[in-house]
C-alpha cells in the first residue's frame, strides 16, 4: 500500500466543548446549535460563512445531515453525516481535511452533538441496531456493559491483566478531570473506591462505566490562509488510519482494526509512540483503553500489566491519558464522545486547555473506537495531531 | 446443581402482582423466522447457499459470497468463551430478573454468538445450545449443561424460557374423553400440583370417572364450553389460580361436504371447537395474562390440541378438518395476542385418534397417550407447535414442502 499522501493545505482549529449536563430536556438540533454558536464567538463566522458542515449525532432522529442544515440555517457545498459514534471524531477530521485539502470546500464545522433526555438512553439501545436488536439486547438487556463485560472478562483472562490494573487508569482519569470545570464527575476517585464499586455486569463495575449525558464538540477544519486571517492557532494532521469491522474471526474482541494499520499511521507522520505528548484515546471502558494502548504500539499486550504499572498517566505523568477526565470522568454525550477525544488532543497541543494543560505538548494521538453493532466495536480510527501555529 | 423449585406459599390477596412486562421484542423478518423453526423445537442458522458456511446473527445475504441464505439444522454444541452476570439494566422485564448470566459462545456451527446460560453452566464449560423461545415469543439461544444436571429444569433462567408444568396449576378442559384424562395423568406426573378435569355435563357419567376422579392432585370442575356462562362461570372461580391451560375438547363425527354429511354435527363441531375456543380465551387470556410473572407458579401457557388436518382438510372428515382449520386459526390470532403478556400459546396437532369416533381409519392412529406425552413435552421445553404421533408429523413434514399437494393427497 502505498503511503499516505499528506495533509498539507490543511488544518484543524477552533475546539468547542459545550458543556455536558446529565440530563438535558433540549434536543439535538439545539446541543448542535450551541456548539456552532460557540463556533461563531470563537471566528465572528455565521451561518453563511460555513460552506462546509460535518455532523455526527444519534438522537437527531428523524433528521439527519440534511435536516440539521435547514434547521440551523446552513447552505453547504460540502457536507456528511458520519454515524460512527466513538470513531466520528477521527473520521470528521480525515474527510474534512482531505475536502479542504481538495478545495471542494474553504472552511468545515465538525459537530457531534446529543441530548440526553430521560429514558433516551433506553429507547437508543432498544432500537440501535438490526443485529443488537435481534441478538444481544434481548439476552439480558445489559447494553453495552453486558457487551463489554465479555469482552473485559475475556480480555483479563488472555493477557493476565488485572481490575487493579484498570483501576489506575480509570483513578488517573479522573485525577484529570479534576482540573477540568466541565466535567460531571467531580469527585477524586480513590483506587480503594474503584475496587470496591458495586458490580453493574461483572467484570464490569459501577467506575469502569461511562455516565450518559448531553453535550456537543466541535472543531473547525479549513486552509492555513483562512485560518491565519480567522487569527486562529492552529494544528496541522500529520498522519490518520481508518479500518471498520477488522479481525471479524477473532472468537471475542481482543484488538481493534488499529492492530492491522498502526505501521502506517507512524510511517505517515513520521512519528512514534515515544514522539506523542499525550494520548486521546477513547474510553468507554477501560479495556479499551488498555487494548489501544496496545494496539497503537506503546507495549505489547501481555505487558500491559507492567506498562500500566510503570507509567503515570495523570497530566503532569509521563503518559498524559485523557487530559479532560475522558468520558469515564468527564460524561459521555452520545456522538460527542467520539469528538471530545480529537477536541481535547487539539485544545492540548493549541495550549487552550480547559484544565490543566500537558507541559509543552505539541503531539497528540487521537484514537476512537466506535459502534458496538453486535458483539463487538466495529469502526476504529487514530490521528496524529501536531502543533502548527499558535496565535 | 440447581436448587429444586420450593412450592410457592398461599398468594397473598393484597400483595400486589408484579407486571408481567416481556423482554425487548423489536425483531428483523429473518429473526422471525428463526423464532418459527425455534417453536418447532428446530436448531438452525443460517448457511450460505454457496459456501455452506454458516452464519449469525440473522442476515439477508451470505457475508462469504452476498449470495442468499438458507435456515439449516446445526449442530448444538458450543463453547463458552466468555460469561458476564448482569446486574443493571433499564428493561423493565430483566430488572425483574436479576442476576442474569449470558456469555460468548463459540458455536460448533460456526460463528459467535451472545447466549443465555443455565446457572450449571461456566466459563470454558462445553454446552448443549438451544434456540428457546422468550415470553415474547422471540427467538434466544440458551446454553444447557452438556450433560443432565441435578433439577436442570428448575433453573430459574431457563424457566423463564419454558412453560413447565412442574407446581403449577392446570385447566384441562374435557376430562370425559380418553384424551382429557391421559393428559391430566401425564401432567400430574411431571409435577403439576392440581388437575381441574372440566366435565361438560356432569349429570351423565363417563367411561373411567371413578378411577380419574380419585387421583390424587385431580379435581372436578364443570365446564362446558357451548355455554358461555358455564365458563365464565369457571373463570370467576379459578381464573387467579390456573396457570395453564389445555383444551382437548373435540367433536369428531364423519362427515363429508356434499355427500354424507350432517350440518347439525357441523354445527356442534364449531361450536364445540371453534366458539368454545373462543369462549375459553376470553374467559381465561385476561386472568393468565395478569399473573404471567408471578414468581414459581407464573401463568403460562395456553395449550390447543388440534387436528392436523386443519392445515389441509381431510376425506370423510371434512367438517371436523374445517373445525380445526377455525380453530389453528384463532390460536394464530391469540398467540398474537399473548405475545404481548408473556404467556405462551401451543398447538398440539394429532393425526386420526385411537378412539371410538375413528372407528373406521385404519392405523396408525394416535394413541391418547401420544397426546399427553406431546402436552407435556411442548410446556417443558417451551415450543409453540408440537406434533403428536407418527401420523401428524408425517402430515406436516409433507405440508410443508409443498402444502397445495398434501391438501390434494388427503383430499382425493
Amino acid at each position: 500500500m502505498a503511503k499516505q499522501k499528506s495533509y498539507d493545505g490543511a488544518v484543524v482549529c477552533a475546539p468547542v466543548t459545550v458543556p455536558y449536563v446529565r440530563f438535558s430536556p433540549e434536543t439535538a438540533h439545539w446541543w448542535t446549535g450551541a456548539a456552532l454558536a460557540e463556533l461563531s464567538r470563537q471566528t465572528g463566522l455565521g451561518p453563511a460563512d460555513f460552506d462546509g458542515f460535518c455532523f455526527a449525532s444519534f438522537s437527531a432522529v428523524p433528521d439527519s445531515v440534511v435536516g440539521m442544515v435547514q434547521h440551523l440555517g446552513l447552505s453547504p457545498r460540502w457536507m456528511d453525516h458520519i454515524p460512527t459514534g466513538g470513531a466520528s471524531g477521527v473520521m470528521a477530521l480525515r474527510r474534512a481535511a482531505r475536502a479542504v485539502q481538495a478545495g471542494d470546500v474553504d472552511i468545515v464545522a465538525c459537530v457531534a452533538a446529543d441530548t440526553n433526555q430521560i429514558d433516551s438512553f433506553r429507547q437508543t439501545l432498544a432500537g440501535f441496531s438490526r443485529f443488537s436488536q435481534d441478538a444481544t439486547y434481548p439476552y439480558g438487556f445489559g447494553g453495552p456493559n453486558a457487551t463489554f463485560a465479555l469482552i473485559t472478562d475475556n480480555f483479563m483472562r488472555q493477557y493476565g491483566i488485572g481490575r487493579e490494573d484498570f483501576a489506575k487508569l480509570c483513578v488517573a482519569q479522573r485525577d484529570n478531570a479534576l482540573s477540568n470545570p466541565t466535567a460531571l464527575m467531580k469527585k477524586p476517585l480513590t483506587h480503594e473506591q474503584y475496587m470496591k464499586a458495586r458490580p453493574i455486569s461483572d467484570p464490569v463495575h459501577l467506575f469502569d462505566c461511562v455516565m450518559p449525558c448531553a453535550g456537543a464538540e466541535a472543531f473547525i477544519v479549513t486552509t492555513p490562509e483562512k485560518a491565519e486571517e480567522l487569527g486562529l492557532s492552529t494544528a496541522r494532521i500529520a498522519g490518520t488510519i481508518e479500518r471498520h469491522n477488522a479481525f471479524a474471526e477473532d472468537a471475542v474482541q481482543t484488538r481493534g482494526g488499529w492492530a492491522r494499520d498502526i505501521d502506517d499511521l507512524w510511517q505517515a507522520a513520521e512519528l512514534g509512540p515515544q514522539d506523542m505528548d499525550m494520548v486521546q484515546v477513547y474510553d468507554d471502558y477501560p479495556v479499551i483503553v488498555a487494548m489501544q494502548l496496545a494496539d497503537l504500539g506503546f507495549c505489547d499486550k501481555d505487558k500491559l500489566p507492567e506498562f500500566i504499572a510503570q507509567n503515570d498517566f495523570t497530566i503532569s505523568g509521563s503518559l498524559p491519558l485523557n487530559t479532560n477526565g475522558g468520558q469515564l470522568s468527564a460524561g459521555q454525550a452520545g456522538a460527542a464522545g467520539g469528538f471530545q477525544n480529537v477536541t481535547e488532543g487539539l485544545r492540548q497541543v493549541l495550549h487552550c486547555p480547559l484544565g490543566d494543560q500537558v507541559p509543552d505538548a505539541r503531539h497528540a494521538l487521537v484514537s476512537g473506537f466506535g459502534l458496538v453493532n453486535y458483539d463487538r466495536g466495529v469502526c476504529t480510527g487514530a490521528a496524529v495531531l501536531t502543533q502548527e501555529v499558535l496565535r | 446443581m440447581t436448587d429444586p423449585l420450593t412450592p410457592p406459599k398461599k398468594k397473598d390477596p393484597l400483595v400486589r402482582t408484579r407486571a408481567g412486562h416481556v423482554p425487548p421484542g423489536l425483531r428483523s423478518r429473518a429473526a422471525k423466522a428463526m423464532a418459527v423453526r425455534a417453536g418447532q423445537g428446530q436448531f438452525v442458522l443460517q448457511t450460505c447457499n454457496t459456501t455452506g458456511q454458516t452464519t449469525y446473527p440473522p442476515r439477508d445475504r451470505s457475508p462469504f459470497t452476498w449470495d442468499e441464505l438458507t435456515w439449516q439444522e446445526q449442530p448444538r454444541g458450543a463453547v463458552i468463551e466468555a460469561v458476564t452476570t448482569i446486574d443493571a439494566t433499564v428493561d423493565p422485564f430483566f430488572r425483574e430478573h436479576l442476576p442474569w448470566r449470558v456469555g460468548s459462545a463459540r458455536l460448533d456451527a460456526g460463528p459467535m454468538a451472545i447466549v443465555h446460560l443455565h446457572g450449571d453452566v461456566k466459563q470454558g464449560d462445553r454446552v448443549r445450545m438451544e434456540i428457546k423461545l422468550d415470553r415474547g415469543g422471540n427467538p434466544a439461544l440458551f446454553a444447557m449443561p452438556e450433560k443432565e444436571t441435578p433439577n436442570m429444569a428448575d433453573d430459574p433462567q431457563l424457566r423463564v424460557f419454558t412453560a413447565d408444568p412442574k407446581l403449577r396449576r392446570v385447566l384441562v378442559t374435557d376430562g370425559r374423553g380418553p384424551v382429557g384424562q391421559a393428559v391430566a395423568q401425564a401432567l400430574l406426573k411431571a409435577g403439576a400440583k392440581t388437575v381441574y378435569l372440566g366435565n361438560a355435563d356432569t349429570l351423565m357419567r363417563y367411561p373411567g370417572q371413578d378411577r380419574i376422579e380419585a387421583i390424587e392432585g385431580i379435581e372436578p370442575v364443570a365446564l362446558n364450553l357451548t355455554d358461555t356462562s358455564s365458563t365464565q362461570e369457571l373463570a370467576a372461580q379459578l381464573g387467579g389460580k390456573v396457570e395453564i391451560v389445555v383444551n382437548t375438547a373435540q367433536f369428531t363425527r364423519q362427515s363429508g361436504v356434499g355427500f354424507g354429511g350432517k350440518l347439525s354435527d357441523l354445527q356442534t363441531g364449531l361450536e364445540t371447537e371453534v366458539s368454545g375456543l373462543m369462549r375459553l380465551a376470553q374467559a381465561f387470556a385476561p386472568a393468565m395474562s395478569g399473573r404471567s410473572d408471578d414468581g414459581v407458579n407464573s401463568a403460562a401457557a395456553f395449550v390447543d390440541v388440534a387436528s392436523i388436518h386443519g392445515l389441509t382438510g381431510k376425506s370423510g372428515f371434512s367438517g371436523a378438518a374445517a373445525a380445526a382449520a377455525a380453530r389453528l386459526s384463532l390460536i394464530s390470532g391469540l398467540r398474537g395476542e399473548m405475545a404481548h403478556t408473556g404467556i405462551r400459546v401451543m398447538s398440539v396437532l394429532t393425526g386420526a385418534i385411537d378412539d371410538e369416533w375413528h372407528q373406521n381409519v385404519p392405523p396408525p392412529k394416535t394413541a391418547p397417550v401420544q397426546i399427553a406425552k406431546a402436552v407435556v413435552e411442548v410446556l417443558q421445553k417451551g415450543q409453540e407447535t408440537i406434533c403428536a404421533g407418527d401420523v401428524a408429523k408425517d402430515i406436516l413434514s409433507r405440508w410443508q414442502a409443498d402444502p397445495l399437494l398434501t391438501i390434494r393427497e388427503e383430499n382425493q
